[in-house]
């Protein structure tokens, strides 16, 4: 009986009409955010006073390497619970995740590496923090493709499951690198305890950047996870209703004028 | 809970458990690989192989580098609270190359006790702040180069 609130959670169904009505208003916030987030750091902050205007980068990298890191956990969690209680959407919310944590860390490689020619001297450096972080490109990469070649979708879905939890621990890994070895990275600005050795003129932007990431990431999931839905409830009745409704609505639309 | 869930939430558990395990062994087995660089100490202690391609870290001592009038040639000290290193260095230096900031150097450590680098890469902290700032918490003064509170971690 407790239970029943959180397998309604995992119909289909249920998220693809309820997360519609979310998108009405997540949409434009999440731009909201990111054009002032962005426009705010890359335009308005001002310069640093070593590193003058190339510091400017960790507007877009920083959230994007965070929201590499916390898209494995999601991705991960999502997964746990589809192995656990063999429900539909988890499964279909962590092949979502996959890409899109792929393309954040993508562009936490591409900014860092030029983040990284201005100020260290080089595109890349094979820095503990560098090297564990292509790990987590080719494990994203993985579930992208191990999720494509299973003939059976079940079979794909926990093979997915297993190595996403297998390769949890590489985020706790990334996270700490700067602190267990003699890395170029210098350690964390913004920790959770105690202050931020990063500037309040900085510092605002940056969280507000952070925000819109995760704003951002959100979206992301819900539009391919309504995707993910949609091929693989291809065949039931509701989604049938659906494609029924909106070929008739366009038909309408063309049909007005003669 | 239902009992076959329960079995499937331990057996979940113990892949995260395991995986983790196998993976923090490696990487404690490869700790010392995956130091990007050795601290000046460990040149002083003389554990570092000479004449072998490797890297080395640390703060760039105050006052010490000094260069050549007619080349791009370069000579300063790496130093960390236990240690120090002399490097010599022939190419153009990045940009945040400065006394007092970590450097990271690529070469060789030869049998005169000089690292003789063909790559310098600067390592810059973790303090972001605007210039006025900066110069505000110097009062007025120009910044002086220290190395006393360069932390490396690990």
């Amino acid at each position: 009986m407790a239970w029943q609130w959180f397998h309604r959670l995992g119909s289909p169904r249920w998220f693809y009409e309820k997360s519609s009505r979310w998108l009405v208003w997540f949409a434009p916030l999440t731009l909201v955010l990111m054009v002032v987030g962005i426009s705010w750091g890359l335009g308005f902050a001002p310069i640093d006073s070593k590193q003058g205007n190339s510091y400017r980068i960790i507007f877009i990298h920083m959230p994007a390497a965070a929201l590499a890191l916390a898209g494995y956990y999601i991705m991960a969690i999502a997964g746990a619970v589809g192995l656990i209680w063999k429900m539909k959407l988890p499964f279909m919310v962590m092949k979502s995740a996959a890409p899109i944590g792929a393309a954040l860390t993508v562009l936490t490689l591409a900014t860092g590496s030029l983040w990284g020619h201005p100020t260290w001297g080089t595109f890349w450096e094979w820095d503990a923090r560098n090297i564990f972080m292509l790990v987590l490109l080719f494990l994203y990469a993985g579930i992208v493709v191990l999720a494509e070649v299973y003939p059976s979708r079940d079979a794909a879905d926990k093979a997915c499951a297993i190595l996403a939890l297998v390769g949890t621990i590489n985020v706790p890994i990334i996270y700490k690198s700067v602190d267990w070895w003699y890395s170029l990275h210098q350690p964390a600005s913004i920790k959770l305890t105690g202050g931020s050795s990063i500037h309040p003129s900085m510092l605002y932007p940056l969280l507000l950047c952070i925000l819109a990431y995760y704003c951002f990431y959100t979206l992301a999931l819900i539009l391919y996870t309504r995707r993910e839905i949609l091929v693989r409830e291809s065949r039931t009745k509701w989604v049938a209703e659906l494609a029924q409704a909106k070929f008739s609505q366009s038909q309408n639309a063309s049909g007005g004028a003669p | 809970m239902h009992p076959a869930r329960k079995q499937r939430l331990l057996i979940v558990i113990a892949i995260v458990v395991f995986s983790s395990i196998a993976a923090g062994l490696l990487v404690y087995a490869l700790r010392q690989n995956i130091n990007l660089f050795y601290p000046p100490k460990a040149f002083s202690a003389d554990e570092v192989p000479r004449g072998v391609r490797l890297r080395a870290g640390g703060c760039v001592s105050p006052g010490s580098v000094v260069r050549s009038e007619e080349s791009l040639q370069v000579t300063f000290t790496l130093v960390d609270p236990e240690g120090s290193l002399k490097v010599n260095y022939d190419g153009i230096l990045p940009d945040l190359f400065a006394e007092g900031e970590a450097a990271v150097v690529n070469g060789l450590w030869q049998e005169d006790d000089i690292f003789y680098a063909d790559q310098v890469l600067a390592k810059h902290d973790e303090n972001y702040m605007p210039p006025e700032v900066a110069e505000a918490m110097n009062n007025g003064e120009k910044h002086e180069a220290t190395c006393g509170e360069m932390t490396y971690g690990s």
